[in-house]
């Protein structure tokens, strides 16, 4: 995006996606593309400013040499390779990844998940209505964002946010086993008390709302968030030089909640405290 | 961060030890105000190892047998002796940045918040200068700005001496070039910055003032000066968001909207980037933007402005303004910001400056000067009477006088407090959390002490974003570089006084907002 004066010369490599030859840059990953291609690959764990880690395994493709499923989105594309993105062996595995997480998780709040699920016939419903299933009280210990564990697909993306993706403040990790397992932050402290410096970079990457904006919480809450109404405005925050951009996400004439374009070369979307909550006083602010 | 995990080093200097420099390879902790007197001893240790760029100084310098002279002196024990580094940290700190490929300085206010700022800016210039890291990709100096437009207020003429693009007020031809546009004679004479304004006031030779989106009645060094000088005026008009401080001063306020979230325009980053911001929400109540106001405004003194849009008034710009005659709304929009110089359309904007000190005959210019510049130390000394140092500056949640950011609920926010190093603290007989009172030679504050292991033996540490709970700024020091008009916020000398023992002990209310 931005003008840079000296550049790297580009090579490029080709691949084969479900029997069309792509070309994309060195470096790009199968899922590159496969998106390219103009293939739809459902990805939970995934996301542009962060790296590959690998948790979800709902992006896998079948390649050709290869004894097992490739996540695509870690995986180089290499000159040559064969990948298909639509056998039987790929739908079958996304549609179980598909379904285990819904069986234990509430979805309700991730629409490109629930869409996939449709796409690839998941049905947890046929585990039983008696399936484990994740039951916590929704953590609500300041104003600015709750932790709603019931619907956490443990992808992995906040704690990378926290750390060194982004953050570098390394607030929360993964804690438990097995089905005890979940993000947390150090012995289960509460968030102001832990070391978490509310940039919400967490909340902003998170893919099923378990990490959720308290004015949407509240808003939710009161049967009032309506996604269909909004307006999102991009502008530039105003508290230091660095020029984040800011989306600002509107509703009846107010700000309800704040992201920042992941494609924006300034900060790859990632925020602090203040430009991601400092946002009230345009509306009179908090009581405090 | 991405730098630091690939490898980049990293040198922290600051009294304080900060949260950045925990990420740091070496934290320099010098005495406050000793910036001149270690970079003169960094510069005079790259000379003595030999690690200056001598073809770069020989082609794109001049003076430097004299800054070699006078940093000679700067030897490293004179360095440790001045700035309380120890010789070796200075010495691994000069030899990395000589040594490095690519070197950046990047500073903020507590270099410039001094009263020889120009003096500890150049000091870091001349280290650009003598290693060549300077005018290219990845390495020069970066004044870091502290709000989102700053740098597009200077640009934009907000400076005494200058037109919108740095062109003079004194030249008669950008003068013309403007007057043509502007239908108006511009005066011929530079104006005053803000601290020559207050002095006039003083001396009574301004009587109105009209400000606009500052809270100087709060943030000004030796606080209660200021007030005196701004309740003093005939007439004080206010254009801002809230009734802040300084408006509850005024004669007359003109309610003003949000102007990243409620007006149309742009703004322009540290890094001269030129980003456009957007009216996401409509203004409250009877507030205009700016824009509108000062139309108004005009219109009733007889100048009829019409109603322009905030791309018709760039549009004049661009055509006044070389540094930004290629920015279209339509770029900056589609290639996420311009950086000037960006004169002309198909010009894709400067990610970096001063990139003639790389060409062949200096795009004409004069070789880049080094600077004599000599070590000082803060204006306002230690005394037995005020023996502890103050410095002021920021938390990361809150910004400036509180007036935005105290409008959302902060979990992290602890209030006012002075940072204070436990073994000061025991010296004074102080309890963590104690309110003591504070002073200095303008004046006296209580206040919750904080205990601060971060925080050097012999300096104190606190922000100024709640002055409705401890009104700081009576106690800076308004001592100011005449170069630049800015106060030494960054230095001023207290003393700490137990209160009477029978003060309660519960001190939250001052603590906490």
């Amino acid at each position: 995006m931005t003008a840079v004066p000296v550049t790297l010369t580009e090579t490029t490599v080709t691949i084969s996606v479900d029997g069309q030859n792509v070309t994309v840059p060195d470096g790009a990953s199968v899922l590159d593309a496969c998106t390219a291609a103009g293939v739809d690959t459902p990805t939970i764990c995934y996301a542009e400013n962060l790296t590959p880690v690998n948790a979800c395994r709902v992006c896998v493709v079948e390649m050709e040499g290869s004894r097992t499923l490739v996540p695509s989105c870690s995986r180089a594309a290499e000159d040559g390779m064969t990948v298909q993105t639509d056998t039987e062996r790929v739908r079958h595995s996304r549609k179980m990844v598909l379904e285990f997480l819904g069986s234990g998780t509430d979805l309700s709040q991730a629409p490109d998940i629930l869409g996939w699920m449709a796409d690839y016939g998941a049905d947890p419903d046929r585990y039983g209505a008696d399936r484990e299933t994740m039951d916590e009280e929704v953590k609500v210990q300041d104003n600015l964002y709750i932790r709603d564990y019931d619907k956490c697909v443990l992808c992995y993306k906040c704690v990378e946010a926290c750390g060194d993706d982004a953050q570098h403040t390394f607030a929360i990790a993964m804690s438990g086993r097995g089905f005890g397992n979940r993000i947390s932050t150090e012995f289960d402290i509460t968030l102001p008390d832990s070391a978490c410096v509310y940039c919400g970079n967490c909340v902003a990457v998170c893919p099923t709302n378990a990490l959720q904006f308290k004015t949407e919480f509240d808003l939710r809450q009161a049967g009032n968030w309506r996604e269909e109404d909004q307006d999102v405005t991009r502008t530039v925050c105003s508290y230091c030089g660095v020029g984040c951009n800011l989306e600002l996400h509107t509703q009846d004439e107010r700000i309800v909640k704040v992201t920042s374009p992941n494609d924006h070369s300034v900060t790859s979307g990632h925020l602090c405290i203040k430009g991601r909550f400092g946002w009230q006083y345009v509306h009179g602010g908090a009581d405090d | 961060m991405t730098g630091l995990d690939n490898g980049a080093r990293m040198y922290a200097v600051d009294p304080r030890r900060t949260s950045s420099s925990k990420f740091a390879d070496l934290w320099l902790g010098l005495e406050l105000g000793s910036d001149v007197a270690l970079a003169n001893t960094v510069g005079n240790h790259i000379i003595s190892k030999g690690l200056q760029n001598d073809a770069f100084i020989e082609h794109s310098a001049q003076g430097y047998a004299e800054y070699v002279e006078a940093v000679s002196e700067y030897t490293l024990e004179r360095g440790e002796a001045l700035t309380g580094v120890p010789a070796a940290a200075i010495a691994e700190m000069a030899e990395a940045y000589a040594t490095a490929e690519k070197a950046q300085i990047l500073w903020t206010l507590g270099i410039t918040e001094h009263h020889n700022a120009v003096d500890n800016v150049l000091a870091l210039c001349n280290l650009a200068l003598l290693t060549g890291h300077i005018g290219r990709w990845g390495s020069g100096l970066v004044p870091l700005r502290g709000q989102n437009n700053v740098q597009g207020g200077g640009d934009m003429g907000a400076l005494p001496n200058k037109l919108p693009g740095f062109q003079n007020v004194t030249d008669p031809e950008h003068r013309a070039k403007f007057e043509a546009v502007y239908g108006v004679d511009i005066p011929a004479e530079d104006g005053i910055h803000l601290t020559l304004m207050f002095e006039a006031m003083e001396r009574g030779e301004i009587n109105a003032a009209y400000v606009i989106g500052e809270n100087p009645a709060d943030s000004e060094a030796d606080i209660n000066h200021a007030r005196k000088l701004l309740s003093g005026l005939d007439l004080l008009v206010v254009q801002d968001i809230f009734l802040t401080r300084t408006a509850e001063l005024a004669d007359v306020v003109l309610p003003a909207s949000v102007g990243w979230a409620e007006c149309e325009g742009t703004v322009t980053s540290s890094e001269r980037r030129v980003q456009r911001v957007r009216a996401a929400v409509p203004p409250p109540g009877e507030a205009r933007h700016d824009q509108d106001i000062i139309g108004e405004l005009a219109r009733r003194m007889g100048y009829d402005w019409g109603h322009p849009t905030s791309e018709d008034l760039w549009e004049e710009l661009r055509s006044l303004s070389p540094l930004h005659g290629g920015m279209t709304y339509e770029r900056l929009e589609s290639e996420g910001g311009l950086q000037w110089p960006c004169p002309t359309l198909d010009h894709p904007g400067s990610p970096f400056l001063h990139g003639w000190l790389w060409e062949e005959d200096l795009g004409g210019r004069a070789p880049a000067p080094f600077s004599v510049v000599g070590h000082q130390g803060p204006k306002e000394e230690l005394t037995e009477q005020f023996p502890i140092r103050l410095t002021t500056g920021r938390s990361l949640d809150m910004y400036n006088t509180g007036v935005q950011s105290g409008g959302f609920d902060s979990p992290i926010r602890y209030g006012e407090a002075l940072d204070i190093n436990p073994a000061d603290a025991a010296g004074l007989d102080l309890v963590d959390g104690e309110v003591v009172l504070v002073s200095s030679p303008r004046g006296s504050v209580e206040m919750a002490v904080r205990f601060q292991p971060d925080i050097p033996v012999g300096l104190t540490f606190t922000t100024f974003h709640f002055p409705e709970l401890v009104d700081i700024n009576q106690l800076t020091n308004d001592a100011w570089d005449k170069r630049s008009g800015t106060a030494e916020f960054k230095a001023a000398s207290i003393r700490i006084d137990k209160l009477a023992p029978s003060t309660d002990p519960d001190t939250s209310e001052l603590i906490h907002a």
